[in-house]
């Protein structure tokens, strides 16, 4: 109780300290229920509320959505900051007829790229942004296109006009002996599809152009005016290697705005898919890892481990990727004590091997050399361009949603976060590693006793009205906006994925290394090109 | 480095014996619906049991149920969300590949001469990586596909196969086009998963084309969100004629056209 109180406190203590520093000029409102504080305030005071959140108050940037509503522009902005803090939410609504934008990128350097795809998908000018080009469309598209508009219709097929002129990389860099490496979009032997533009002077890469969205599939688009149901099928399929995830923050979302209570089991049950998928996602990186610096044993045992995680998921949840699990209140499928014990036990099993691997990657010097101060990342670097999940904790930032904004059971279970400081390709590894370790604890003491009860919500009663979802995916941070109209059908789906957020900040790593560093450097980040482009 | 030889040893070898003996271990597929088509007293019956399907993968035809493989994407709501699930088959099944037609005289041509070596070259098409981390299983020792003669190669000039996963996004097209030609004849097309058939639960729309079918042949269909391990090692060994794939209604796997909802 006394907690509760305080916590009221807080808020309002947050919720006034705004109203007060902007002379009550700014709208702010509080919904407990949500923990989140939003603001609605013009654009002059915009910027100045953004570089107070990020400097003084040491709030993260999550997302940028951007809604159009009747005659005009709704522009949301959420940040989050550490544990017992809440969401705060700055709200800026614009004329339809305007469509020029104050930037906040200057300020927060995260946001370039959600205001490059605004620009992109809704052609919403963001003025004072350093570098306002496409990034989602290629050059197929016709100009004056803006594919997120409620006009525009995305169930047919779009007209493209032939393409004058192909797309031609910029070379900066000038001196002699300078060229210019197109890896992709069709390259390596199963890699996903992306471009990435290497510029360098004899053994070094000085600069990296990646170019994304080759598997750009509108999902965003293509949600709106589908049945909840469906767009369930879309959160979960749009990004296969993280799939329950990204259809739990879909639910979340739905189910902050229905306000459907969750019984306790349904709830702990969709922590033990979350982090069985967390699990096996790392053992995948870690295999993906070992592979990019040709060590063959290593890269057969770490597949073996990994083949075994995916059949152990297959043998209790019947899908290999954990499709199918999740629904609106719930979750689709009990596990039995039999099956709880099998699950726990298997997932030992596999983790006392990697962790035999692990202490043989720790010792073999010739891998070490190939990850040691390679790809770095500083703390810095990390926090200017906003990167989440293991990439962020291996440079020294353990923010996790997990954490920071506890969501499901995880408010009430104990674990740690694993953090290194270096930001090299080592500390990555042995982040993920020591994660994959978390994610084996939480699932055993889960396991042991499950609360009692339903596994899903009797009924959900959809109600139109929007709200946020956020889960902490295996990449980082992932937040799911999702408006519902009238009808129960979805009016707008806004997806911020942790691979959008860390490709952003590849470049650091991948700059000033040689060229056999990159696939090491690529498979040290790991993400995922499904789940940036969406 | 002596270490890692011992481990080496010390694993043994794990690789499945498909194709000589069936793989019985678990959890190898997501799975299938059986005992379809099953029969109902009335033809609103059949329409009510079909109608959980998102995907028009089961589909009433009078008072009878019929099964289609190539639009099941593994949601389970025929199984966990209504009122008289349906039985599901995890065990043994895998072997999905189908051809969109019947067998011609080319594929036959191109199975013999393929038999013990055969080049592919995947091409991610905006596949969600599920498909795609099932293609590197088979790399790995669980499936290991070099013993049968399939190999993974990085360039489409040394490709006999385009293994296409992903619902053939438009940003896609050119470099599809562009590997596509890139390969010399005679040349297959395999379309891995949900999406590359018929565009799975993404469909056609401004972004994507609805499956590769839409673009250039296709030769063979792998079905599976993702296909596992198996179904594609299956749809390989049928490709080069080593066993014989089934022929799947035109209607099935007919690519795009629809949203579904």
């Amino acid at each position: 109780m006394a907690q509760g109180l305080s916590k009221n406190y807080r808020q309002l203590d947050l919720a006034e300290a705004i109203a007060k520093r902007w002379h009550w000029q700014v709208n702010v409102s509080f919904d407990t229920a949500l923990s989140q504080c939003y603001v609605e305030c013009d654009r002059r005071q915009l910027l100045e509320l953004c570089r107070w959140l990020i400097y003084d108050m040491d709030y993260s940037f999550g997302s940028l959505i951007v809604e159009e509503n009747g005659m005009e522009w709704l522009l949301r902005y959420v940040f989050y900051g550490e544990s017992n803090s809440d969401q705060v939410h700055l709200g800026l609504s614009l004329d339809k007829a305007e469509t020029s934008v104050p930037s906040i990128s200057p300020i927060i350097h995260a946001a370039d790229w959600q205001e490059r795809e605004a620009w992109d998908l809704f052609g919403l000018r963001f003025t004072g942004h350093p570098r306002l080009i496409d990034i989602v469309r290629h050059e197929e598209w016709p100009l004056e296109f803006y594919p997120l508009r409620k006009d525009f219709d995305a169930s047919q097929p779009a007209f493209h006009p032939p393409v004058e002129r192909p797309f031609q990389p910029y070379h900066v860099v000038q001196a002699p002996g300078a060229f210019l490496m197109p890896i992709g979009p069709v390259f390596s032997d199963a890699a996903e599809s992306a471009l990435f533009l290497l510029e360098s002077v004899g053994e070094d890469v000085v600069r990296v152009w990646p170019r994304f969205f080759y598997k750009f599939r509108g999902v965003e688009k293509i949600a709106e005016g589908q049945a909840v149901d469906r767009v369930l099928l879309l959160a979960e399929r749009f990004a296969g290697t993280s799939a329950f995830a990204h259809s739990l923050a879909f639910c979340q979302a739905v189910e902050a705005v229905c306000r459907v209570e969750l019984p306790s089991r349904a709830q702990a049950l969709r922590i033990v898919f979350a982090e069985l998928e967390r699990f096996r996602h790392h053992v995948a990186a870690i295999a993906g890892i070992c592979n990019s610096t040709a060590l063959a044993v290593a890269t057969s045992q770490a597949g073996i481990l990994e083949e075994e995680a995916l059949r152990l998921s297959g043998t209790l949840t019947g899908h290999r990727y954990l499709f199918g699990l999740n629904r609106l209140g719930g979750v689709t499928l009990d596990l039995n004590d039999r099956q709880c014990q099998d699950l726990s036990t298997g997932v030992q099993a596999i983790f006392q091997k990697l962790a035999r691997l692990y202490d043989l990657l720790r010792y073999s010097s010739s891998f070490l050399d190939r990850l040691e101060e390679v790809g770095m990342v500083t703390r810095a670097q990390a926090r200017n361009y906003g990167l989440v999940g293991p990439i962020a904790r291996a440079s020294g930032l353990a923010r996790d949603l997990r954490q920071v904004l506890p969501y499901a059971l995880y408010g009430e279970i104990s674990f740690e976060v694993p953090k290194e400081e270096e930001g090299d390709g080592y500390a990555r590894l042995r982040v993920l590693f020591r994660e994959a370790e978390q994610s084996a604890r939480i699932l055993q003491k889960l396991l042991s006793f499950l609360p009692p009860g339903e596994i899903a919500a009797r009924h959900v009663t959809l109600t139109p009205g929007a709200a946020l979802g956020w889960a902490e995916a295996p990449r980082g941070a992932t937040f799911h906006w999702v408006r519902i109209d009238e009808q129960g059908r979805i009016r707008r789906y806004r997806l911020t994925t942790p691979s959008f957020t860390n490709w952003h900040g590849f470049h650091f790593a991948a700059e000033d290394f040689a060229y056999q560093d990159f696939p090491i450097i690529m498979a040290s980040f790991g993400l995922s090109n499904a789940e940036c482009d969406r | 480095m002596w270490e890692w030889v011992w481990e080496g040893l010390r694993t043994g070898i794990v690789t499945t014996s498909y194709p000589a003996r069936e793989e019985t271990a678990s959890g190898v597929s997501p799975g299938f619906p059986t005992g379809l088509p099953g029969t109902f007293a009335e033809a609103l019956e059949a329409g009510a049991a079909a109608s959980c399907c998102p995907t028009g993968a089961l589909v009433p035809e009078g008072q009878q149920v019929v099964f289609r493989e190539p639009r099941c994407v593994h949601c389970y709501r025929c199984l966990r969300q209504t009122e008289t699930p349906l039985a599901w088959q995890w065990q043994g099944n895998y072997e999905w590949a189908a051809t969109p037609g019947p067998r011609t005289e080319l594929t036959e041509k191109f199975g013999k001469s393929f038999r013990r070596s055969l080049h592919l070259r995947v091409l991610d098409a905006g596949a969600c990586g599920a498909c795609l981390s099932e293609i590197e299983q088979l790399n790995k020792p669980y499936y290991n596909m070099h013993r049968l003669g399939f190999f993974i190669t990085p360039t489409p000039r040394d490709a006999d196969v385009l293994l296409v996963a992903g619902p053939m996004t438009e940003h896609m097209r050119q470099p599809l086009l562009a590997a596509y030609e890139a390969m010399p004849a005679p040349k297959a097309v395999l379309a891995l998963g949900a999406c590359a058939i018929f565009g799975g639960v993404f469909g056609t729309s401004f972004a994507s084309l609805g499956g590769v079918a839409n673009l250039i042949p296709v030769d063979l269909l792998v079905p599976g969100c993702p296909p596992p391990p198996l179904a594609i090692l299956h749809a390989l060994l049928a490709l080069v004629g080593r066993v014989e794939p089934a022929v799947c209604e035109p209607a099935a796997s007919s690519p795009g056209g629809e949203r579904g909802d």
